[in-house]
């Protein structure tokens, strides 16, 4: 979107103060806009608004308490948080889930990205002006909410993960709920499409809006759903798959374009794609254990813990304060596949019960960067329909 | 884990190409080559380091294009690791990824605080530019040409460096600059 703007026509560049509370900006964060009558000369976004030192506190809280954390980072999807986090510690550990653990993670990582793409959708197309695709969306993430409140005992900070497994078992109408969901979902998405994907309005509002190419997005660090609409096939779960996803069978897709159109269409498709993998996962759940078998590790169950001396002692040793679960000396990255894109964690570990460094490597901090390459000679109005199409969100954005 | 280490000095198998690369070009400037838990690390001499990494980037048979992550380590809390490294304290670490071969690779940067400037990596990709603003923000390292050095996360007027060891979770800080309106509180 760089064309070159005549300036000679009108007079003084204006500039606009985009945010902190602007209702589109969906969290805290601001953009400083030059403008010449409405076409935007310069963006330069400030950040920070919500910088609650998540890293800071990763070499302050054991592994275990850190969880809780990474519920606040993207609180639209906080159950792929515990994923990413949980999986990295597994990393450090050197150790994997039993089978059942790493499927029931996987069903609620792509539930998470179902309605971490609702919001998105919603949110998005009502700063657009679409009002009822907002409620649509909004109607099927709450049934989905419901089936994480139910799971995880709360809506949005679920922290159902635990290093080493994860809280606990799914309930017992948890397959119903999941499947009566999926049988529904796709019929409910194509309502959505045919309110927005033909519709002129979106079109004329979304199409060659924000546009960047694939090279750019290399450059400026781009994953997920958003580099994927530049045409770049980079999927984290399918050329580094962790937690059994090459068991799946599913199709990345990607755009050609670049601009906010195509990330509306990535981000649908990968909502039926997830739908797909839920069903895959809930057709073969195999039953076992969730945790690893390691009292070292994960928590004994409460009959070991007031039975035994041994699951006494290994409880008190788990919640101790200096006991605690103690990784192996060393380092590790380890990215998983967000609704954003690639979120990382990069842990240094003392051998201590804390992390020595704990890094995020949020996707929107990343997205954002490149948003006065994404503007630049756009109109006012398409600030709107750019920020809404990349999904910042502060929480994790500002950390 | 002790049993792979006895096996790797066993067999000694041969070092991934890009070491092999990199040893050929910067003999002199490779310090350590880590490969732990299936990823690699090289830790780079910080003279070299714009060049490693744009050897790493521009190679076309090694192309890391991407660089995933940016970010600083304090290690004035390991001492085996400060001694290793002449008493550097921080560590600049940069995340890359090979896009055609998917390779991940590691580079770390021993920054001493004597020598508290290294060279800004945002000639070779736009993403470094902010992350280098959050290393500077929160660790007060110094990027040489990098265009916009400026605080990021923290308010511009902000005093210490947060992710520094030294710098303690809660006690000092901006709260007692507050007076909430009152004079001499």
């Amino acid at each position: 979107m760089s064309k070159p703007v005549d300036r000679s026509t009108t007079g003084e560049p204006m500039t606009l103060s985009f945010g902190p509370q602007h209702p589109a900006t969906h969290g805290t964060l601001r953009i400083v806009l030059e403008l010449d009558g409405e076409t935007v000369l310069k963006a330069t976004p400030h950040l920070g608004y919500l910088h609650t030192g998540f890293e800071k506190l990763g070499e302050h809280l054991d592994y275990n308490q850190y969880i809780v954390v990474t519920d606040r980072m993207n609180y639209l999807s906080p159950l792929s948080n515990n994923f990413g986090y949980a999986l990295a510690v597994e990393k450090l550990f050197g150790m994997e889930l039993p089978k059942r653990g790493q499927y029931v993670r996987v069903i609620m990582a792509e539930l998470s990205r179902i309605a971490d793409h609702l919001i998105w959708l919603g949110t998005s197309a009502l700063d657009l002006g679409a009002f009822s695709v907002f409620l649509y969306g909004f109607q099927q993430r709450e049934k989905l909410y419901k089936i994480f409140e139910d799971t995880t005992g709360a809506r949005l900070t679920t922290s159902y993960t635990r290093v080493g497994g994860l809280l606990r078992d799914l309930y017992p109408g948890f397959e119903n709920d999941v499947r009566s969901f999926i049988r529904d979902f796709p019929k409910k998405l194509k309502e959505i499409h045919t309110l927005l994907t033909k519709n002129r309005i979106w079109m004329d509002r979304t199409k060659d809006v924000g546009q960047i190419s694939s090279e750019y997005a290399i450059n400026y660090g781009y994953t997920g759903p958003c580099l994927r609409a530049t045409g770049v096939d980079r999927d984290l779960r399918k050329i580094e798959p962790y937690s059994s996803y090459d068991e799946f069978d599913f199709d990345v897709p990607v755009g050609s374009n670049g601009d906010a159109y195509d990330r509306y269409l990535v981000r649908m498709e990968e909502m039926i794609q997830s739908c797909r993998i839920v069903t895959q996962a809930l057709d073969n759940l195999p039953d076992g254990p969730i945790n690893v078998e390691s009292h070292k590790i994960s928590l004994p169950s409460k009959q070991e813990t007031y039975g035994h001396i041994e699951g006494l002692i290994h409880h008190f040793k788990i919640i101790m304060d200096g006991h605690g679960i103690q990784p192996p000396v060393g380092e590790i990255y380890c990215a998983t596949e967000s609704p954003n894109g690639e979120l990382g964690f990069y842990i240094v570990s003392d051998g201590s019960g804390t992390a020595y460094r704990v890094r995020v490597r949020p996707p929107s901090f990343f997205h954002f960067q490149a948003f006065d390459h994404l503007i630049r000679g756009g109109m006012v109005s398409d600030v709107v329909a750019v920020l809404g199409s990349l999904n910042i969100i502060a929480g994790e954005l500002d950390r | 884990m002790s049993e792979e280490q006895t096996d790797a000095e066993v067999v000694e198998p041969p070092e991934p190409i890009v070491i092999q690369q990199l040893r050929e070009r910067f003999s002199d400037h490779i310090l350590t080559v880590i490969d732990q838990r299936g990823e690699l690390s090289v830790v780079v001499d910080k003279d070299a380091s714009f060049q490693v990494l744009e050897f790493l980037k521009v190679d076309f048979n090694l192309s890391y294009d991407f660089l995933v992550d940016v970010t600083a380590i304090d290690y004035s809390q390991m001492e085996d690791v400060l001694i290793e490294y002449g008493y550097a304290r921080y560590m600049v670490v940069y995340h890359l990824n090979a896009f055609l071969t998917n390779e991940r690779l590691r580079v770390k940067v021993p920054v001493s605080e004597k020598d508290f400037t290294i060279k800004s990596v945002v000639a070779l990709w736009n993403s470094a530019n902010w992350l280098e603003r959050e290393i500077y923000d929160m660790f007060g390292i110094n990027f040489d040409g990098h265009p916009d050095l400026r605080r990021i996360l923290m308010p511009d007027d902000f005093e210490g460096f947060p992710l520094r060891k030294d710098y303690p979770l809660r006690g000092r800080g901006e709260r007692e600059k507050f007076n909430f309106g009152r004079e001499n509180v």
